[in-house]
C-alpha cells in the first residue's frame, strides 16, 4: 500500500511542479504575456499642446482656438448590426452608409480594444444632437479637441491653413502622429516650430471598456504638455478688413507697407474666402467651391500673381536713369509718339512731367539710352549689356527677388535679362528695338503686388526699403532676427525728389491722373498705371504713399480688368490710407462708390474649354 | 487522562494551520478582486467579501462545532447524510434557481446554497463506509458498487448541469486506488486521455477522402488505428510465448476495439452532446482555428493576467488586468489570475505549494490511520482538493479546456468554502481520535 501512496504524491508533486513551471514560463520566459497586458491596460496618451495664438499689430486676436468633436468607435463594444440598423447608425452619424460601413471596417483592422475615428470635426449643433442619442449605439464616443476660430476671417491667404497632417509630413516628422493637424500654407506653415508647441505625455490605466481609471500612474517620460509660442503679426486688423471689405466683388490685391520697417500692414487677395469656414465639417464642400471657382479665390495673388506694372514701372525707369547717369531731371524729350502711342496733351517733357503725363515716348528713350550704354562694338552687344546692367539695378528694387521671405509660393517674378532674350532670339540677334516694352512695365516684365508695394516704400524711404515681413513678435521674444533686413537700391536720394513731387502732382492736379486719391490734409504721393489686358478691360494699378513728408503707409492696389488706373486703384488706395492715418473715411461718396461696384470681371476666361455642344 | 482531553492534544495542528493560512489569504485576495484597484474598500454584508467573510465565520464556528462531535457520529450517520445529500441533489434539479443555464441553487434571499458542494462530502463519508465495511476493493463487484455510490451523485449533479463538479467526483479515483483498484485504472485513464486528444485534434477538420468526398477526418484515424492496431496484435501474437498466446492476443484485440469505441463515441458525444462553446472551449486549448473570434477571450485574458505579474507581481488590489475587468468570473473560476497577477511568480508559487502541502497532509493524516473509513474519507477530501487544482489552475493556465469549476478557499462561493471547512473538521476530527478507536 506504501506504493499507492507514493505513486498519489508523486501525482500531486508532478501537478504542482508542472503549473509552476507554466507560472514561469507565463510570468517570466515569456515577456509577450506582460507586453501584452500594458498594452492592454495602459493608454500612452500624448497630451496635445495648445497652439499659439495669432495677434495683429495692436494686440487684437485673430485667430484662436474653440473644440471640434470627432466621432470615435470602439470594436470591442459595438453591438451585432443588421443591415437596418447599420443604416439607421450611418444617419445618425452623419454619413454615407458605405462611408460609415468603411470607417468601422477599418477601425476594425487597427484594432478591437482601441479607438479609431469615425468622423472628424462635427460641428457644435450636430454633436448636440448625435450626443442626446449616442446611447442608442454602444461602442461609440466623442473626442473633442481644440481647432482654428478665425475670429474675423480675415487674411486667410497669408494666415493660411491648419489642417490635418499629409502621410509625407508624418514620415517626415515624428512629432505628428496619425489625425495631427499642422501649418499648411501661410504663416501657420513658416512658423509651424514656433506655433505647435511641445506634446506631453501622460500614461493613464483603462479598463475592459476602454475609460480611463487611473491618471495617477506616472511613468517616467510622462511631462506636461508646452503650449506653442502666440504669433503678434504686423497686420493692422482695422486696415486689413476695411481692405477686404472695400476688394469685395473685385480682382486683385492689396499690399500695405509701413515703409520706415518693412513691416506688412494689410495683405489681401480678391476674391478671398472665409477661413474659418475651411475649418471643420462644412471644410470639405466649402473646399470644392473653392477650387472648382473659375477666379482662384484661394489663390494669394498678392505675393503669388504675376503682372506687368505699367506705368508705375516709369519711375524705376527715371530712378535708374538718373543713378546711371544717362539722365538729369530736367532732360526732355519729344512726345513723338512714333513707336509707341501716348495719351494727353504734352509735347517735350522734363522728368517730373513725364512721370505725371505718363510719356511713354519719355521713358521708351530713357531705356533706349540706358540699354544703349552699355560699352561694345555692336548695338547687339552694347544692348545686351545694358540690359544686364539695367536689371542689376532694377533689382536692387527688390524686383525679380524674392520679397516673401519664407512665405510658401511666394513668385520673384522676372525682369529679363540678356541671356533671356539670347534664348528667344538667339545671341547678338536681338537690339534694344526688340525689348523696349519693358521701359514702359509691359512686355516680359513681371511683378508681384508685394513688389509693388515695396517699389511705394521704397520711394517713400527715397532710396531704400526693409524687407518686407509678416511677424511683429514670437511669443515675448520680440521681432525674429533676419526680418526686415535694411535693403540699398543704390540710386542717390536726391535722385528721388523729382520723382516724388511728380507724384504728388499725380494726386494733387486737377487732372492728374492719381486724383481720385486726394485725402483731404494729407500729402498723398502716388501714379496710377493702366496694364492693358486684351480682350478683356485693362488692369488698373495705383502704388502710392502718405503722407509725403514722414511717411507712415505706402501700399499698391491693383484690380483687375477693371478700368484704368485712376477710375478704381487710386480712390480704393485713398480710402485705407485715410483709414490708417486718420482713423476714419471721410469721403462717404468715394467710399460707398467702391463698397457697391462689382468688378468682377464680365468676360469669361479665354483658357476654359468652351462646353460641349448639345446634341 | 481523560479521554477528551486526549483528542484535544492529538488534533493535528499543522492542518488546522494550513487551512487558515489558505483561508484567509483566500479572503484577503477576494478583497482585491471584489473590490478593484480604485478607492477605499468598501465593507458590509453587500460586497461579495463581506458575503465571503460571513461564511467565514460561520463555517469556522461549524467546524468548531464539529471538533466537539465525536468521530463515531459521523460514521454512523455516513449513509444517512450520504441520502441526504442526494436528497438535496435530486430536490435542486426541481426547484432549484436557474442560473446560467444551470440548476445548482437553492435560494435564500441574498444567499444561496449549492448542494453539489456538500454531495462530495456524502459521497466521501459514504466511500469511506463502504470500503471500511468490505475491507478494500478486491473485487468487481466492490469496486463497482463503490463506483456507484460515487457515481449517483455525479449523475445527479450532471443532470444539472454542472459538468465541472462530476469532474471533480474523478477525485475519488485516488481513494478507490488506494483501497485497492487496479494501478491499471491509471494507466487506462493515461490511454483515455491520449486517445482523447487524438480524436479531438484528428476530428476537427475535413478531409477529401477517395471515392466519398469531403468527410470528417476522424475517420482516418479510425481507420489508422485499426490497421496499426491489428499489426501491433499480430507483432504481440508472434512475440508472446504459446503459453500465454490466446490471453494476451484477447486482452490486445478486446483494447484496441475499446479504444475504438471510446473514440467513437467520444467522437459523438463531441459532435452532438457538447454545446457549441463547449465544443470551442475544447477547440481553443488545442490551439485549433474557432470560428468565434472571442471563443478564446476568457483564456486569453486569464494568460495575460498572469503574465503581467511577473516575478513579485503589482501588490495587492493594484493588478490593472484583473481589477479592470478584463479577466471575466475574477471572483469565481479565474480568482487565481487575481492572485497570480497581483503577487506574481513568488506568490504563486507559494500558494501552489501551500495548497500541494495542504492534500499531501491530508493524505500523509490518511496513512497514519489505523481506521480503514478515516483513511477513505482522507483519501476522498485530499483527491476532491487535488481534482479542483488541477482542473481550476489547470484552466486559467491554458493547460486544461475551460471548466468552470472553483478554486477551494480561494473563489467567491459560500457553499464551495463551507464544504471543505466542515470536511476538514470531521477530517481532524477523526485523525484526532486515531488512537482512541480501532475501526
Amino acid at each position: 500500500m506504501d506504493t499507492r501512496f507514493r505513486t498519489v504524491v508523486l501525482l500531486v508533486l508532478f501537478f504542482t511542479a508542472a503549473f509552476i513551471l507554466r507560472l514561469f514560463s507565463l510570468q517570466i520566459w515569456q515577456p509577450e504575456w506582460k507586453e501584452k497586458a500594458i498594452t492592454l491596460t495602459s493608454d500612452r496618451q500624448s497630451i496635445p499642446p495648445s497652439r499659439g495664438l495669432l495677434f495683429d499689430r495692436n494686440g487684437a486676436l485673430l485667430v484662436g482656438s474653440r473644440a471640434a468633436h470627432d466621432l470615435m468607435v470602439l470594436p470591442r463594444m459595438l453591438a451585432e448590426m443588421d443591415s437596418a440598423a447599420l443604416e439607421g447608425a450611418a444617419q445618425w452619424a452623419g454619413m454615407a452608409l458605405e462611408d460609415f460601413d468603411a470607417a468601422l471596417t477599418k477601425a476594425k483592422r487597427y484594432s478591437r480594444y482601441k479607438t479609431s475615428t469615425v468622423r472628424r470635426g462635427i460641428g457644435v449643433e450636430e454633436h448636440a444632437r448625435m450626443a442626446s442619442t449616442i446611447q442608442a449605439y454602444p461602442g461609440f464616443s466623442f473626442r473633442s479637441r481644440p481647432v482654428r476660430n478665425h475670429i474675423h476671417g480675415v487674411a486667410g491667404h497669408l494666415i493660411g491653413e491648419y489642417a490635418e497632417a499629409s502621410r509625407d509630413n508624418l514620415s517626415a516628422d515624428a512629432f505628428y502622429r496619425m489625425g495631427d493637424h499642422i501649418g499648411r500654407s501661410g504663416l501657420e506653415r513658416v512658423y509651424e516650430l514656433e506655433l505647435r508647441g511641445v506634446k506631453g505625455r501622460t500614461s493613464v490605466l483603462v479598463d475592459a471598456r476602454n475609460r480611463i481609471r487611473n491618471t495617477a500612474q506616472a511613468e517616467s517620460g510622462d511631462k506636461p504638455a508646452e503650449s506653442g509660442q502666440n504669433l503678434t503679426l504686423t497686420l493692422d486688423l482695422t486696415l486689413q478688413r476695411f481692405a477686404e471689405q472695400l476688394m469685395h466683388n473685385k480682382k486683385g490685391s492689396v499690399v500695405a507697407i509701413e515703409p520706415k520697417s518693412g513691416e506688412v500692414l494689410a495683405m489681401v487677395s480678391a476674391p478671398g474666402f472665409d477661413p474659418d469656414m475651411l475649418v471643420g465639417s462644412q471644410r470639405g464642400p466649402y473646399y470644392k467651391t473653392l477650387v472648382s471657382d473659375l477666379d482662384k479665390p484661394l489663390f494669394s495673388r498678392a505675393i503669388k500673381a504675376t503682372y506687368r506694372p505699367g506705368s508705375i514701372w516709369k519711375m524705376v525707369q527715371g530712378l535708374v536713369a538718373l543713378e546711371g547717369g544717362h539722365i538729369r531731371p530736367s532732360t526732355r524729350f519729344a512726345c513723338d509718339r512714333n513707336i509707341i502711342g501716348c495719351h494727353g496733351p504734352h509735347s517735350r517733357d522734363d522728368l517730373r512731367n513725364a512721370v505725371i503725363h505718363s510719356c511713354n515716348p519719355y521713358f521708351y528713350k530713357v531705356m533706349q539710352r540706358v540699354v544703349n550704354a552699355g560699352d561694345g562694338d555692336s548695338k547687339f552687344e552694347r544692348a545686351a549689356l545694358g540690359l544686364d546692367d539695367w536689371r542689376k539695378r532694377v533689382m536692387a528694387f527688390g524686383f525679380g527677388t524674392n520679397l516673401g521671405g519664407r512665405l510658401p509660393g511666394t513668385s520673384l517674378g522676372s525682369v529679363p535679362d540678356s541671356k533671356y532674350y539670347d534664348g528667344i532670339y538667339g545671341r547678338r540677334r536681338w537690339d534694344f528695338g526688340t525689348v523696349y516694352s519693358i521701359a514702359i512695365g509691359e512686355g516680359e516684365l513681371l511683378t508681384t503686388p508685394l513688389q509693388m508695394a515695396n517699389l511705394a516704400a521704397t520711394l517713400a524711404n527715397r532710396g531704400w526699403y526693409r524687407l518686407p515681413h509678416f511677424i511683429h513678435a514670437v511669443g515675448d521674444q520680440g521681432k525674429p532676427l533676419g526680418l526686415g533686413t535694411l535693403m540699398d537700391t543704390g540710386v542717390d536720394s536726391s535722385h528721388f525728389q523729382p520723382v516724388i513731387n511728380a507724384m504728388r502732382q499725380v494726386v494733387e492736379d486737377p487732372t492728374g491722373t492719381g486724383r481720385r486719391a486726394r485725402i483731404g490734409g494729407i500729402a498723398v504721393c502716388g501714379k496710377t498705371g493702366t496694364v492693358q489686358d486684351e480682350p478683356r478691360k485693362d488692369h488698373s494699378v495705383f502704388i502710392a504713399f502718405a503722407p509725403q513728408d514722414n511717411p507712415q503707409i505706402a501700399l499698391s492696389v491693383y484690380v483687375e480688368n477693371s478700368g484704368f488706373g485712376g477710375q478704381w486703384a487710386a480712390p480704393i488706395a485713398a480710402l485705407l490710407m485715410e483709414q490708417y492715418l486718420t482713423g476714419n473715411v471721410s469721403n462717404e461718396r468715394r467710399l460707398n462708390r467702391i463698397l457697391e461696384a462689382d468688378l468682377m470681371d464680365p468676360y469669361p476666361e479665354p483658357e476654359t474649354e468652351p462646353t460641349a455642344p448639345q446634341p | 487522562m481523560t479521554r477528551s482531553s486526549d483528542i484535544r492534544r492529538n488534533i493535528d495542528g499543522l492542518t488546522i494551520v494550513l487551512f487558515l493560512a489558505l483561508a484567509v489569504l483566500g479572503w484577503v485576495n477576494l478583497v482585491s478582486a471584489a473590490t478593484g484597484p480604485d478607492g477605499a474598500v468598501e465593507w458590509g454584508l453587500r460586497t461579495l467579501h463581506g458575503k465571503q467573510g460571513l461564511w467565514l465565520v460561520v463555517s469556522l464556528v461549524l467546524g468548531f462545532l464539529i471538533l466537539q462531535v465525536e468521530g463515531t457520529f459521523f460514521i454512523r450517520t455516513a449513509l444517512l447524510n450520504y441520502g441526504f445529500q442526494l436528497l438535496l441533489c435530486a430536490l435542486v434539479l426541481v426547484i432549484g434557481k436557474k442560473v446560467g443555464g444551470a440548476r445548482s441553487w437553492f435560494g435564500f434571499g441574498g444567499f444561496g446554497i449549492q448542494p453539489s458542494e456538500f454531495a462530495k462530502m456524502g459521497a466521501s463519508l459514504a466511500l469511506a463506509w463502504y470500503c471500511s465495511k468490505e475491507g478494500g476493493l478486491n473485487h468487481f463487484g466492490q469496486r463497482f458498487r463503490a463506483a456507484v455510490i460515487v457515481g449517483i451523485p455525479a449523475g445527479l449533479i450532471l443532470l444539472q448541469p454542472d459538468a465541472g463538479t462530476v469532474l471533480v467526483f474523478l477525485g475519488f479515483v485516488f481513494a478507490m486506488y488506494r483501497e485497492g483498484l487496479s494501478g491499471a485504472v491509471l494507466i487506462v485513464g493515461f490511454a483515455a486521455v491520449v486517445m482523447a486528444v487524438l480524436t479531438i485534434l484528428s476530428g476537427a477538420g475535413d478531409l477529401t477522402y477517395p471515392f466519398v468526398g469531403e468527410a470528417n477526418g476522424i475517420y482516418r484515424f479510425w481507420i489508422l488505428f485499426l490497421v496499426l492496431g491489428a499489426g501491433g496484435i499480430a507483432l504481440i501474437r508472434n512475440a508472446t510465448l504459446p503459453r500465454y498466446r490466446a490471453r494476451i492476443t484477447t486482452q490486445a484485440v478486446i483494447s484496441t476495439i475499446a479504444a475504438l469505441l471510446f473514440s467513437v463515441v467520444m467522437h459523438l458525444a463531441l459532435e452532438e452532446v457538447l454545446r457549441p462553446h463547449q465544443r470551442e472551449r475544447i477547440q481553443v486549448l488545442f490551439g485549433l482555428e474557432v470560428d468565434n473570434p472571442d471563443a478564446d477571450y476568457n483564456i486569453r485574458h486569464a494568460k495575460t493576467a498572469i503574465g503581467s505579474g511577473g516575478w513579485t507581481g503589482m501588490g495587492w488590489r493594484n493588478g490593472p488586468m484583473t481589477g479592470y475587468g478584463f479577466v471575466p468570473e475574477q471572483e469565481t473560476d479565474f480568482i487565481f489570475c487575481t492572485w497570480s497577477e497581483e503577487w506574481g511568480l513568488v506568490g504563486s508559487t507559494i500558494f501552489l505549494i501551500l495548497f500541494a502541502s495542504f492534500i499531501l497532509r491530508i493524505l500523509f493524516l490518511a496513512e497514519r490511520q489505523r481506521s480503514a473509513f478515516t483513511r477513505v474519507y482522507a483519501y476522498s477530501l485530499g483527491g476532491i482538493l487535488f481534482m479542483h487544482m488541477l482542473i481550476n489552475v489547470g484552466m486559467v493556465l491554458g493547460l486544461a479546456p475551460v471548466i468552470g469549476i472553483p478554486l477551494p478557499f480561494m473563489s467567491y462561493g459560500g457553499s464551495s468554502f463551507m464544504a471543505f471547512a466542515l470536511m476538514i473538521a470531521i477530517l481532524v476530527r477523526l485523525d484526532a481520535e486515531r488512537f482512541s478507536v480501532l475501526r
